[in-house]
């Protein structure tokens, strides 16, 4: 498949803006989905409200752009509606952790078949930089003038102790890995979780030093451990993913029986 | 398989269940709350045997989320709530109108504002059904008044669902909801299906033109269909800053029910030409029905489809009748829509009674208020 087979070329010009790293996160999708063989005409991707959220509206197959923090719930109602059919849901911080906590914390536990790749942005990006619950403390934001107070939510352990059946966290620096865990998501039963910690050069970068994107990449490289290395955290620090940094790799790989096996629903995921 | 033709003794949700199923049902999410929860717990056993999947989400915002997934699958879907859970169902019924996806969403009203009164009934819920989302949109209800319309129309919503590709609602309440009571179940029960993008079939939905109503894209058929609550064009690229993409788009959202008013509308007549109308609907027509049937001075117009407002039967109404009288069980929600109707077909008095609490208005209430009118 060639790129705009997978991409509706006329839907371009797209929202991102410059530097954004949702287009990495894309393109990371894009060859894992294709190094599979995957079919669009079988694949339906799923959204809620966000420049994250946007990414379905740009790929060739069908599309549900839904409300703002609900697109777990649509999906799963879709899933179970047609079980052959694929289900991949694009979300953000906000959209998946805030307004759709409930539905993501009780996606994990239900384990219905589906792919969740959340573009992590610490911002609310299309609505001009609003600090988010993923925003780290003390960092600037157009609703944290002086400093974020609060700290941020751990959505990948958050997703591990709920129950998905594969949890991962990358930053858009390590596309391989980043695509292998797509790639891995995509062939497994059951809820998958993928978090991409991704720049926000205009929303959040501009207001904290990195307004090149480059400078958050930077930021992304220094800052990241392998989960294996990770130093405990102190029980009463919960920051940046526990430790003061962004901890990365694959958090759980595991086999619970997924919804659709449970209830006995023949025929789901045509790949598996 | 369905419930077959036959004599049935059910309660209102038993008769709303097996309806669901009949009209060929293959989704539900819902989550327990009074008094609607019977229609959940019915379907637990019932769609499993049909084949359909029964979902209990956790809350009412991923219900109704999970019924409109799954209608863009291809599933006829449901939710039942009541009061609490219908008002947290509304951002995402203006995502199923602005997406034109066909869902019934079954609203067993109960007292309210807020966690009000569980157990007893109300119509309160009248124009939260019709203006409840933001933004302009018309939706499709019908209100109930015995075990045999639960089933009824029951069959009626989904049909209409389908054929207009509108969220449509089924407005009971607790009242109808838990009242046990005569069902027939006929042999020839129709059952409309959505028009579908790419097939072309000899039936009723596919009576209204392509402009109005779009042939509804599947998921997983190759499409390539974008639903997106965002103002879209009707190739369904998303055109939210176009003044006139958005002009187009809500008008025709808003005609295809409107201008189809004469096919929607249902009601039920008794002694059209009095001088002294009742006009009501649901269990607030209970008394009515009692005073008109006993007393032929006094006519009652029983509205079964609320939204879109039947026009055409209150007007003709309204411009015999001296008196009208408008029993609800609210403090006045559908009296000001009825009222200006017909004011503006002549009739010179328009009354309310209204009860809240949770019991009906007795047929002495009934008489009464018109006694007090002048009517009889």
């Amino acid at each position: 498949m060639e790129l705009f087979d997978f991409y509706r070329k006329d839907r371009w010009p797209h929202v991102f803006c410059p530097g954004c790293g949702n287009g990495t996160v894309m393109n990371c999708f894009f060859r894992a989905f294709n190094d599979l063989g995957w079919d669009l005409d079988t694949t339906v991707f799923v959204s809620g409200i966000g420049c994250s959220s946007r990414i379905p509206l740009y790929i060739n197959a069908d599309a549900l752009h839904t409300t703002h923090g609900r697109a777990i719930a649509f999906a799963t109602g879709l899933k179970l509606a047609r079980p052959e059919l694929d289900v991949v849901v694009f979300t953000g911080d906000g959209d998946l952790g805030a307004i759709g906590g409930n539905h993501f914390i009780n996606g994990c536990r239900r384990n219905v078949d589906m792919d969740v790749i959340c573009i992590n942005n610490n911002i609310y990006g299309m609505t001009g930089g609003q600090a988010s619950i993923t925003t780290p403390h003390d960092f600037l934001s157009t609703t944290t003038p002086g400093g974020n107070k609060e700290y941020p939510f751990d959505l990948a352990e958050v997703a591990v102790a709920a129950g998905a059946n594969y949890v991962a966290r990358w930053t858009t620096r390590q596309v391989h890995e980043l695509t292998k865990s797509i790639k891995v998501a995509l062939e497994k039963k059951g809820f998958n979780f993928i978090e991409v910690v991704s720049q926000c050069p205009t929303n959040f970068g501009r207001r904290n030093k990195m307004a090149d994107p480059t400078a958050m990449l930077d930021w992304f490289k220094e800052n990241t451990v392998r989960r294996d290395k990770a130093r405990g955290a102190a029980v009463d620090h919960v920051d940046l993913n526990l430790a003061g940094q962004i901890t990365i790799g694959e958090f759980v790989n595991r086999d619970r029986e997924c919804y659709q096996e449970s209830v006995g629903v023949k025929g789901h995921g045509n790949r598996h | 398989m369905t419930l077959p033709p036959g004599e049935y003794f059910v309660q209102g949700n038993e008769a709303c269940t097996e309806a669901s199923i009949t009209a060929g049902l293959k989704f539900f999410a819902g989550y327990p709350i009074t008094p609607s929860t019977e229609i959940a717990e019915g379907l637990a056993r019932r769609l499993p045997e049909v084949g359909g999947s029964f979902l209990q989400m956790e809350d009412e915002i991923a219900c109704i989320s999970a019924v409109v997934g799954a209608s863009w699958g291809g599933a006829k879907s449901m939710t039942a709530t009541s009061g609490p859970g219908f008002s947290l169902m509304q951002e995402t019924i203006g995502y199923a109108a602005m997406t034109e996806t066909p869902i019934v969403i079954v609203n067993v009203m109960r007292g309210g504002p807020s966690t009000g009164q569980p157990t007893r009934a109300s119509q309160g819920d009248m124009m939260a059904t019709k203006w409840g989302s933001h933004g302009d949109y018309q939706v499709i209800a019908f209100a109930p008044a015995s075990v045999q319309e639960m089933f009824d129309l029951t069959i009626k919503a989904f049909n209409y669902s389908e054929k207009y590709r509108v969220p449509t609602f089924l407005l009971s309440d607790a009242e109808i909801g838990h009242m046990r009571g005569l069902l027939t179940v006929q042999s020839n029960i129709k059952v409309v299906n959505r028009k579908e993008m790419g097939v072309r079939r000899m039936d009723e939905a596919y009576d209204v033109p392509d402009d109005i109503v779009p042939p509804f894209p599947t998921f997983g058929k190759g499409h390539k269909a974008a639903a997106s609550g965002m103002t879209h064009r009707p190739d369904a690229r998303i055109e939210p800053e176009d003044p006139q993409v958005h002009s187009d788009l809500v008008r025709r959202l808003n005609d295809k029910i409107i201008r189809n008013r004469k096919d929607i509308n249902k009601w039920d007549l008794l002694c059209p030409d009095s001088k002294h109308m009742i006009i009501s609907y649901g269990s607030a027509s209970f008394g009515a029905r009692e005073v008109a049937a006993a007393d032929d001075r006094i006519g009652l117009l029983r509205l079964k489809t609320v939204w879109p407002l039947p026009e055409e039967p209150i007007r003709e109404v309204a411009s015999k009748a001296d008196h009208i009288l408008v029993c609800e069980m609210n403090l006045g929600q559908m009296f000001w829509e009825i009222k200006r109707v017909a004011l503006e077909a002549g009739c010179k008095k328009v009354e309310l009674l209204t009860k809240i609490g949770g019991d009906p208005p007795t047929p002495g209430e009934v008489r009464h208020k018109l006694r007090e009118m002048g009517a009889i």
